[in-house]
């Protein structure tokens, strides 16, 4: 059952899901290639409807894909999809602990469904019990569990049987920000313990300071790979961000022209240049507005964000699709 | 064997959820009760009319009532699937390798078990009214209404996974359950109705299912109609478990 060292703990070739409806063919998922590392935290990062839960669906054997190949765990996707459930773990958007029962029971139960001995399966609850710090709702029904307490619960719940890859929908979404502090915590603490994680996000900072690697997926294609780190610095080194008295146009125009500044645009006003070393290129700028006569208002530095990569890979800002 | 374990803890999940729910309970128990008290005394008038069976009004109209227990009992049994759907249970116990058909075979059972239950407390009820059985007549007429509360609970649960909305749901179910129920002969027997209606009750599984329970509670227990009922149930059973686990494997939420 255990998977080699080395061997990826996904891996798929032009994975594809298309959603018929009565009116419309909906390809939701377009063809992904994707490799994911065993023991890494992989975001999977894109703005709602892009694809990602869908996707992750697929690799759970939750459904079909319409084409394209998968190997989750070192099992084929399409034919072993038992060998699969197996050793992988789970956690929907939704959850998927029902509101009217006793938290411990549904622990217990859920590790009875993987094999466990009744005993067994109490022993485990408990430790996840500890672990997750449920001890004051564990013995009380769902419905009366605060949004965290209802969170931790569900992954608990995906990690009942110790799986080698846990896959998390969306893990933080509607979270207050201590809760959502708390899953990271769980998150890094199972890989430290060598589980892979594959989560979805649209939030930028979950993916840039969790993750070990992310990909971007828009409209059902991933458009970027790689760590965070590296995506950054490939969009490019630092951005400027700075305002002028008058048309943001014509300081584009000035601006542009020079050689350290590799892009530039406007959004909402202000001029936004990619430049490499905003340290170096901040005096070059304010010497060359001064010498066009353009009156500088702000000016700003900023490392490039993921929502940079996203702006650069897409044409469009993560926060505005999000909004 | 696997199939029996997963049920089994499927079962017994489902069981658990029951009996914590005692307004459930009572219902089941209330719910008979009102059919034996504010119903069957009016039968006391119309059993001389000519065409109804012999052998006593509660004999004639406790097994109709035993049979639309059986239906009734299972065919609202999808709404607490839609549920779960919504709080994404059924994704979460899908994603583990229990078997597909134990995920509905448990659940259906533990229909079936509270509606046995319930016909239990019917028949004990109705035996003070003056009804007559033997043992193995109840026995017989049990696993009669089990076969009509699995079925019924397999495809009930299958229409939950397909439609899964209340509102998909409930209008396919309660449309389809009302005429199957009046074209079976379960309020009052088919042999008063006139020839066109028994016609089209001829092609109503159901109404075989309850002319057994009948023959079963006039004493007839060799009648040819109750092997007759019991199987056309147990295929029709069969056929919806398939086609229940199917929609479990499948599922879509």
């Amino acid at each position: 059952m255990a998977v080699g060292v080395g061997t990826a703990a996904i891996e798929t070739h032009g994975l594809r899901r298309v959603f018929k409806t009565r009116k419309q063919v909906v390809e939701a998922v377009a063809g992904v290639d994707l490799t994911v590392q065993n023991a890494e935290i992989f975001g999977f990062l894109g703005p709602n409807g892009a694809g990602k839960t869908t996707t992750l669906r697929m690799l759970a054997t939750l459904l079909p894909p319409s084409g394209g190949t998968a190997t989750v765990a070192g099992f084929n996707l399409l034919t072993q999809p038992g060998r699969v459930r197996e050793v992988i773990g789970y956690v929907s958007q939704a959850g998927g602990s029902d509101y009217e029962v006793v938290g411990r029971f549904e622990l217990v139960f859920q590790g009875r469904l993987y094999g466990m001995s009744l005993a067994a399966a109490q022993k485990r609850a408990a430790e996840l019990i500890e672990m997750l710090e449920l001890e004051v709702c564990a013995d009380r029904p769902v419905k009366t569990y605060s949004g965290g307490q209802k969170r931790r619960l569900d992954i608990g719940l995906g990690l009942v049987h110790n799986p080698q890859l846990l896959f998390l929908d969306e893990p933080t979404t509607g979270l207050d920000p201590q809760s959502r502090a708390r899953v990271w915590d769980e998150v890094r603490r199972m890989h430290d313990r060598g589980t892979t994680v594959f989560l979805t996000t649209h939030y930028l900072d979950e993916a840039d300071a969790l993750c070990d690697r992310i990909a971007i997926i828009d409209y059902g294609k991933i458009v970027a790979e790689g760590t965070p780190e590296d995506l950054k610095r490939a969009v490019a080194g630092d951005v400027v961000t700075l305002s002028v008295a008058g048309s943001p146009q014509a300081a584009i125009e000035v601006l542009q022209a020079q050689p350290y500044v590799r892009e530039a645009s406007v959004e909402e006003g202000m001029v936004r240049l990619y430049v490499d070393r905003g340290e170096v290129a901040m005096p070059a700028i304010l010497r060359q507005l001064d010498a066009s006569g353009l009156q500088l208002l702000t000016i700003g530095l900023h490392r490039p964000s993921l929502d940079d990569v996203f702006l650069r890979k897409t044409g469009r800002s993560l926060r505005e699709v999000a909004a | 064997m696997k199939l029996a374990r997963d049920t089994w803890l499927v079962f017994g999940r489902y069981f658990w959820i029951f009996i914590h729910n005692p307004a459930w309970v009572v219902i089941g128990v209330v719910q008979p009760l009102l059919y034996l008290l504010l119903f069957a005394p009016l039968l006391k008038q119309i059993q001389s009319a000519p065409g109804f069976p012999r052998g006593g009004a509660y004999n004639v109209f406790v097994p109709g009532l035993l049979v639309q227990l059986g239906l009734f009992g299972a065919a609202g049994v999808g709404f607490s699937l839609i549920a779960e759907l919504r709080m994404g249970v059924i994704e979460r116990l899908r994603v583990t390798p229990v078997s597909r058909v134990a995920l509905l075979l448990g659940r259906a059972l533990r229909d079936v078990f509270s509606i046995l239950v319930q016909s239990l407390i019917l028949i004990l009820l109705a035996l003070p009214f003056g009804l007559s059985v033997n043992a193995i007549g109840v026995v017989v007429v049990l696993l009669l209404i089990a076969l009509i509360g699995l079925l019924t609970a397999s495809v009930a649960y299958a229409v939950a996974l397909w439609t899964r909305s209340e509102n998909s749901y409930a209008p396919i179910v309660f449309t389809a359950t009302l005429p199957i129920l009046l074209l079976s002969g379960v309020l009052l027997p088919l042999s008063l109705a006139p020839q066109w209606l028994r016609n089209i009750a001829a092609a109503n599984p159901l109404s075989y299912a309850v002319d057994a329970a009948r023959a079963v509670f006039l004493a007839h227990l060799g009648d040819p109609s109750v092997v007759k009922g019991v199987a056309i149930m147990a295929v029709l059973c069969v056929i919806s478990i398939f086609i229940g686990a199917r929609a479990f494997g499948r599922a879509v939420a």
